[in-house]
């Protein structure tokens, strides 16, 4: 019987292989515990995002309290449209208009990083390029046809597909290369933050809650020996 | 109740050891389930202090502003009305504010910071009616006393400090929220002088 | 404090009940790995039952309010993350132990005369638990949530005459509808856990009635006088028990296996908070990842998975062209289990004394329903199909096998007594 229970385990990590995304996406690498990435990240969202992109279900206040920003501070030079700090970060683009201008209401991003991954957002925003058959003049290489503009491009600069499928430079934009991927992955490691706010937290918690279980696994193993030395 | 033939000490120690652990456990788990049951980051964002440009109210009038929920009224009394508090002060239940139905900077005369603007839930003591403002004709409930508040519910009454007339069904004095004055003319309920 | 109890007592036996139930009830000394998911499988009910009162307390049951509702318990509500994480690991953590519960009974014959209604019991409990995942899954509102139910509600249009209204009758609307997550929402957090603690009631009644089985598939009860006093068990067993019997080779179940089953929950819990705490959304598998989204009922998503633990039976209906005969064999496959007392004909109950073949098909059986499982959350393919075909014969075969080897089944002798 506990060759059988081995088989079954043994085809566990088939199930995982099950599925994969078909394009392949670079790693994020960004890091949930730096504030000061996320700082810029937010920075980044509000300046170039939050336009077409809400987060409804974020609330401001908690947003400064994970990042370590004061409530003063954020009031005076994090919002501008005169919430107050409890408030969720909205904008004021009329849906049905946007949808008119882009084919689809930009969505709410609140829970992307969730629903498409860390690693999906920062490939999908270094991966535009020129393609003049699109309303906006460009594509993307991992959302085909996609409706958005890129937003980012005087930063990035203008890329251009080849045949392969290889995207490459055809005039730069204020930032290095270097310097864009780091923006991209504060954004990135912003939005994985936003997607899940308790997820450090969570984790910490768990190294608690499974080292208690460990000593409680411990006394309970000792215990049922203690008692079934009465059996055997 | 336990069927085992053997007891001894070794037995008795993992027991008790392992029902303090699980029990410690368990009181864990409780967690939460009762820290759940606190304000939400909604219930605290609707609950957040309410700013009152108290520059705009003329003198005699009530303004109304809902904080966590509840009515407060705002009321800039005149000199007259201050000065009037003093003088019926023998027919008050609590007349010197000893119950704690007001932060300590508020226990004073006008039960306020700032003499001239009244702050007071709008919650009557008794059994939580909206009491009306009487501006001037307040003497046909109680004689020489020209403003006040009547609690139209059980007829309790209430002098221009928000201090309970004796002889009426509210128990105590209205209550005054923590409130402050950041700028001149800018009344904040719900957050004490001094605090963020 | 003795008079009060007894005062109690006279009027409701609840130490009576306790004896005979726990502390005198007599239990096989061999159990082994498998038979912590018994009490796993409680520990979790509990878990759906606690947990799930306590969401209903912030979530919105509509269709404008309920997704929004769920990030608002995840952020804005104080531990609400662990709360939702608690229910939607115990979501699988029910099937995992339920599984293996069920395997358990596969091996040793435990659905064999005289369990079959403790089998039956346990297959409506099976039963009334998918409906209840299924309709719990309805809820976060995700995009997921909406599309699973579609395709399986859909199914019931493939009845002949009523099927397209039975549907319709089902939605409360056209499409799946704010109606439709009312009325799930009050089946899933209502009438189905009602039923379901009635049934695991019933479940263990009809155990303590008949006795459990053990590894070996003996008997710990034998006909009085049977065997010499000093081989009967030295414990103290309720005289319903002791009584009727000479009972041997059994421990009380407390301390024994109250002792053993802390232990059991104590090592189960830290495989379970290491998925809560870690990887809540299992991979993908417990949270899908499309789920994020609200629900919509213009765009679907790619590829529509249903939860792991209806893969099996998705499979089942996705690899036959037909949609009725699909369905036919998607709830004959659930039917087949709950029948499986008659098709083995066999007395031997444990796999260690029965016949190779057995074991064989057992075997086979496993490897069947994990690959049905997989298929069933991979999108379909010509290889997969071809897969889900052989493994869905392998599934029904496992139990037309059983009927025509169990007659005259080549057992190996099974002893009396439990040795080991």
């Amino acid at each position: 019987m506990k060759k059988l229970l081995i088989t079954l385990l043994a085809m566990v990590p088939v199930l995982a292989f099950a599925a994969g995304p078909s394009i392949p996406l670079d790693s994020a690498n960004n890091d949930l515990a730096d504030k000061e990435s996320l700082k810029r990240g937010f920075k980044s969202y509000i300046n170039y995002c939050l336009g077409c992109h809400e987060l409804q279900y974020q609330r401001y206040n908690r947003t400064f309290a994970d990042l370590g920003i004061s409530d003063e501070e954020g009031a005076a030079e994090w919002m501008y449209t005169g919430e107050k700090v409890g408030d969720h970060i909205k904008n004021t683009m009329p849906a049905k208009e946007a949808a008119k201008w882009f084919g689809a209401a930009p969505p709410d991003l609140t829970l992307e990083a969730r629903f498409r991954s860390p690693d999906w957002i920062y490939t999908y925003l270094r991966s535009f390029y020129v393609d003049e058959a699109r309303p906006f003049g460009v594509n993307n290489k991992v959302f085909k046809d996609v409706g958005m503009p890129h937003v980012l491009q005087n930063l990035q600069g203008i890329r251009t597909m080849d045949e392969n499928g290889v995207l490459s430079p055809a005039s730069g934009g204020t930032m290095t290369e270097q310097e864009y991927d780091a923006f991209v992955r504060d954004l990135t490691n912003f939005l994985e933050y936003v997607g899940e706010p308790n997820k450090l937290e969570r984790k910490n918690l768990g190294k608690w809650v499974i080292g208690f279980l460990f000593i409680l696994f411990i006394l309970s193993y000792f215990l049922k020996k203690e008692y079934w030395r009465d059996v055997h | 109740m336990s069927n085992a033939p053997v007891d001894n000490g070794r037995r008795r120690f993992l027991t008790a050891a392992t029902s303090v652990v699980g029990g410690v456990g368990v009181v864990g788990v409780a967690v939460p389930f009762i820290g759940s049951w606190n304000p939400s980051a909604r219930a605290k964002a609707a609950g957040a202090p309410v700013e009152v440009n108290v520059g705009k109210i003329e003198p005699g009038q009530l303004v109304r502003a809902e904080w966590r929920g509840k009515p407060v009224y705002v009321v800039r009394r005149t000199e007259k009305i201050v000065a009037d508090l003093g003088n019926h002060e023998a027919q008050l239940r609590d007349p010197n504010s000893e119950e704690p139905q007001q932060p300590e900077y508020a226990k004073n005369a006008h039960r306020s910071i700032n003499p001239e603007i009244m702050v007071a839930l709008g919650v009557c003591t008794h059994l939580g009616c909206a009491p009306t403002h009487h501006k001037g004709d307040f003497e046909q409930h109680v004689a020489g006393v020209t403003d006040g508040f009547f609690c139209p519910c059980h007829g309790s009454k209430f002098d221009m400090a928000g201090r309970v007339f004796s002889g009426v069904p509210a128990p105590t004095n209205l209550m005054v929220p923590e409130h402050s004055f950041p700028k001149a003319d800018t009344l904040l309920i719900g957050v004490a002088p001094g605090e963020a | 404090m003795n008079n009060f109890l007894a005062w109690i007592e006279q009027r409701l036996p609840v130490m009576e009940a306790m004896n005979k139930h726990v502390v005198q009830y007599p239990a096989p000394k061999n159990f082994n790995f498998w038979y912590f998911f018994g009490s796993l499988a409680m520990l979790v009910l509990v878990n759906q039952i606690l947990t799930g009162i306590w969401l209903t307390m912030n979530y919105e049951p509509s269709g404008d309010g309920a997704f929004a509702s769920i990030e608002y318990i995840m952020r804005d509500v104080d531990y609400g993350w662990l709360l939702r994480y608690m229910h939607s690991t115990g979501a699988s953590a029910f099937f995992v132990v339920v599984y293996l519960h069920m395997f358990r009974g596969l091996m040793y014959g435990s659905y064999q005369k005289p369990r079959e209604l403790l089998w039956i019991f346990g297959m409506l409990i099976f039963l009334v638990l998918m409906a209840e995942a299924f309709m719990g899954y309805l809820l976060p509102w995700g995009n997921m949530s909406y599309w699973g139910a579609q395709v399986i509600i859909s199914l019931f249009g493939a009845i002949p005459v009523v099927g397209e209204d039975l549907a319709t009758w089902i939605k409360g609307d056209y499409v799946i509808s704010g109606a439709t997550l009312n009325r799930f929402f009050a089946l899933h957090v209502i009438a189905l856990p009602l039923v379901l603690v009635i049934l695991v009631f019933l479940h263990i009644l009809a155990l303590h009635e008949v006795g459990s089985n053990n590894p070996e598939g003996t008997s710990i009860k034998k006909p009085k006088g049977s065997v010499k006093p000093e081989e009967i068990s030295k414990f103290k067993y309720h005289k319903q028990y002791s009584e009727k019997y000479d009972i041997v080779d059994a421990i009380p179940f407390h301390p024994y296996y109250t002792v053993k089953d802390i232990m059991g929950v104590a090592g189960f819990l830290i495989l379970f908070c290491w998925v809560m705490f870690f990887a809540p959304e299992g991979g993908g598998y417990f949270l899908e990842a499309p789920n994020f989204t609200p629900a919509n009922g213009l765009k679907t998503p790619e590829h529509i998975a249903p939860v792991w633990y209806f893969g099996p039976f998705y499979t089942i209906l996705r690899v036959i062209p037909d949609k009725l005969i699909g369905m036919i064999m998607m709830f004959a496959a659930i039917g087949v289990l709950f029948a499986l007392p008659w098709f083995d004909r066999g007395t031997v109950k444990s796999v260690r004394y029965r016949s190779k073949w057995h074991l064989l098909n057992l075997t086979q059986f496993a490897i069947c329903f994990i690959v049905l499982g997989i298929l069933g959350t991979m999108p379909a393919s010509d290889t997969a199909n071809l897969i889900g075909v052989i493994a869905s014969f392998g599934y029904f075969g496992f139990f037309v096998a059983i009927w025509f080897y169990s007659k005259n089944e080549n057992t190996k002798p099974v002893p009396e007594r439990i040795i080991k």
